[in-house]
């Protein structure tokens, strides 16, 4: 490519003066045309990230309530967050849930990527095709068709169980079996996507791999695990990173789901930002557990990305 | 070929052929649980409101009937709702086609170490979610005069990196030859980007709108924070007032949610391939 391009340079090198005009109001036009195809970003990015950013750290270090101006009262916020033990509650809660969820949105999409791919199943279009359903439905029905489902008293779930005298289970009522009843709802409602990454990854796979360890006599698990699942590692560390973050800001298929009930028992980091700082009016407060939990995400982030820089090595 | 090549590779190891029975069974079992929990929604959205806690439960409707469905229509103003999140589903959608591809392509075909920086904030946005700072966006979002608006749910959802991500990607796989071919000629910077290089992206735009558009329909985070007067609810937010009632109406619930889905799925059926085929190597969730 360096080539094709040094070559009208120097052609055009015997006649400098009208090149060279031309070149530097090319380079001008290279400045600026990049500037005006990233201006509308740039400015909504300011607007809606920058701005936000910087004023929920001032915010979380004032006694804002949302109207007036805000008094800067330290770390105040930061003390009584700290002290609180729904927050405490809540922290824990989400980690949790992130460890739970993390595992349950790896396994379960690439057990089925496997099947969608593998030779030795039929009717894989279709299969794939119900499989992805999900994905079209919004948290908020995820979580109603859950609900609907596992209801103590009416849900299909309890009543299928009654037949065998089992329960009724209390999925409502029960602080850990309604976790359990969000990692499977959860967990249907995110397969799909990340099923898809995988089945991508997986016809990526050079065939000769796979025969050159068949011929070898590495088959089945054996083979999956030598061979196929080092070469996911990609598209492993980008699905441990997205399910991370989007389990640790669930939060519109809990409220629909239960709304992080029992009582507070399931209210997770940004239930519990958005009731401390709309239900409670308290922004400074709010923003306090924000920055908190900006903190852990950032950190996450990091230590993601160092997993994966090693990977590359 | 390169499947029988596979076959004659695979398959006499033991000296046996592989049987696709148990793999075809597990599949069919999956696939039934995942079908489901929605095949059941859907059904029960038939059912009168007498037989939806009559025991025992059947699976199909012994009377079938929308009254759920005239319910939800007539005491909540769900055409409204319909067009408020059609408004805001479709303008955002072209928006952020719009601002995504230019912005993508900025960074793949120029270099300057300002755009790496902005490369870079791009990223961390997918790090650092609005939902996290949803206190803060609040308070932006009113000072700005965008409160209880449609606009205010638009605006802020144009940017996303996923976008921006994949059109990024999709430039630079494009030679920068023809942008070179397109200076000699002497045309600009930005014509060459809308007559030559835009229409070359269109596979990414149509995926790209696709994903916007699902993303903008189902979203709750923006219209729960924007939102206050009920003639400017989205389906979501008419939805989770819904569920968040003291006495849930199951009957109205039920055929209001499998309404909100109708959109989706009739995208899906006609987008399927393209939808199923999506290039994503970039993490496209938002």
């Amino acid at each position: 490519m360096t080539a094709s391009t040094a070559e009208p340079v120097e052609q055009a090198a015997p006649v400098p003066q009208h090149p060279r005009r031309r070149r530097s109001s090319i380079r001008r036009g290279q400045t600026i045309a990049p500037l005006i195809f990233i201006a509308a970003a740039v400015v909504l990015f300011a607007l809606f990230f920058i701005w936000p950013g910087v004023f929920g750290f001032i915010y979380s270090l004032s006694d804002y309530r949302g109207f007036g101006t805000p008094d800067i009262i330290g770390f105040d916020n930061y003390t009584r967050l700290f002290g609180d033990p729904e927050f405490y509650s809540a922290l824990g809660r989400t980690f949790l849930f992130v460890g739970f969820s993390v595992p349950l949105h790896y396994i379960i999409p690439l057990g089925l990527a496997v099947l969608l791919t593998t030779k030795l199943a039929r009717g894989q279009a279709v299969a794939r095709a119900v499989f992805f359903l999900p994905w079209l439905i919004s948290p908020i029905v995820n979580g109603v068709i859950w609900r609907w489902l596992f209801g103590e008293n009416f849900g299909f779930f309890n009543y299928f169980l009654s037949i065998f005298g089992i329960g009724p289970v209390q999925w409502q009522t029960n602080g850990e079996l309604a976790l359990v009843v969000v990692l499977i709802a959860g967990t249907w409602g995110g397969t799909a996507f990340t099923m898809l990454l995988f089945i991508a990854a997986l016809r990526n796979v050079p065939q000769s791999y796979l025969e050159a360890a068949a011929i070898d006599g590495a088959m089945g698990w054996k083979r999956f695990r030598r061979i196929t699942l080092p070469l996911l590692a990609p598209t492993t560390f980008l699905v441990v990173l997205v399910t991370t973050i989007g389990a640790m800001k669930e939060f519109a298929m809990i409220q629909a789901l239960n709304g992080g009930g029992p009582g507070t028992e399931n209210v997770l980091m940004v239930q519990y930002i958005y009731r401390t700082g709309f239900e409670r009016g308290d922004i400074g407060y709010a923003s306090a557990a924000s920055m908190v939990l900006m903190v852990i995400l950032i950190v996450i982030a990091l230590i993601q990305m160092r997993f994966d820089r090693k990977d590359v090595q | 070929m390169s499947s029988t090549q596979t076959e004659t590779a695979t398959v006499p190891v033991r000296g046996k052929k592989a049987s696709v029975v148990p793999g075809t069974v597990l599949l069919w079992v999956l696939v039934a649980i995942y079908a489901f929990p929605l095949l059941w929604f859907i059904l029960s959205s038939f059912k009168p409101g007498s037989e939806l806690f009559s025991l025992p439960l059947s699976i199909l409707p012994e009377t079938w009937t929308i009254s759920g469905y005239q319910d939800a229509w007539s005491r909540f103003n769900f055409a409204r709702y319909f067009m408020n999140t059609g408004i805001v589903a479709v303008v955002t959608t072209a928006l952020t086609v719009l601002v995504s591809s230019m912005t993508g392509y900025a960074l793949a075909k120029y270099k300057a170490w300002w755009l790496n920086v902005f490369f870079m904030c791009v990223l961390a946005t997918t790090m650092l979610p609005t939902e996290v700072i949803m206190p803060s966006t609040f308070v932006v979002i009113r000072d700005l005069g965008l409160y209880d608006s449609l606009p205010g749910i638009i605006i802020p959802s144009i940017v996303t990196a996923t976008g921006v991500f994949m059109f990024r990607q999709y430039f630079k796989t494009v030679p920068d030859e023809l942008l070179e071919a397109a200076r000699i000629d002497g045309v600009g910077e930005i014509r060459t980007f809308f007559s030559i290089m835009l229409p070359l992206a269109k596979p990414m735009a149509v995926t790209l709108a696709i994903f916007s558009f699902q993303w903008r329909w189902n979203d709750y985070i923006w219209p729960l924070l924007v939102l206050n007067d009920p003639n400017q609810y989205t389906l979501q937010i008419a939805l989770r007032s819904i569920v968040g009632a003291d006495n849930i109406d199951w009957s109205v619930l039920l055929a209001a949610s499998v309404i909100s889905l109708v959109p989706m799925i009739v995208l899906f059926l006609i987008f399927q391939r393209q939808i199923m085929s999506a290039d994503m190597n970039s993490g496209l969730k938002d």
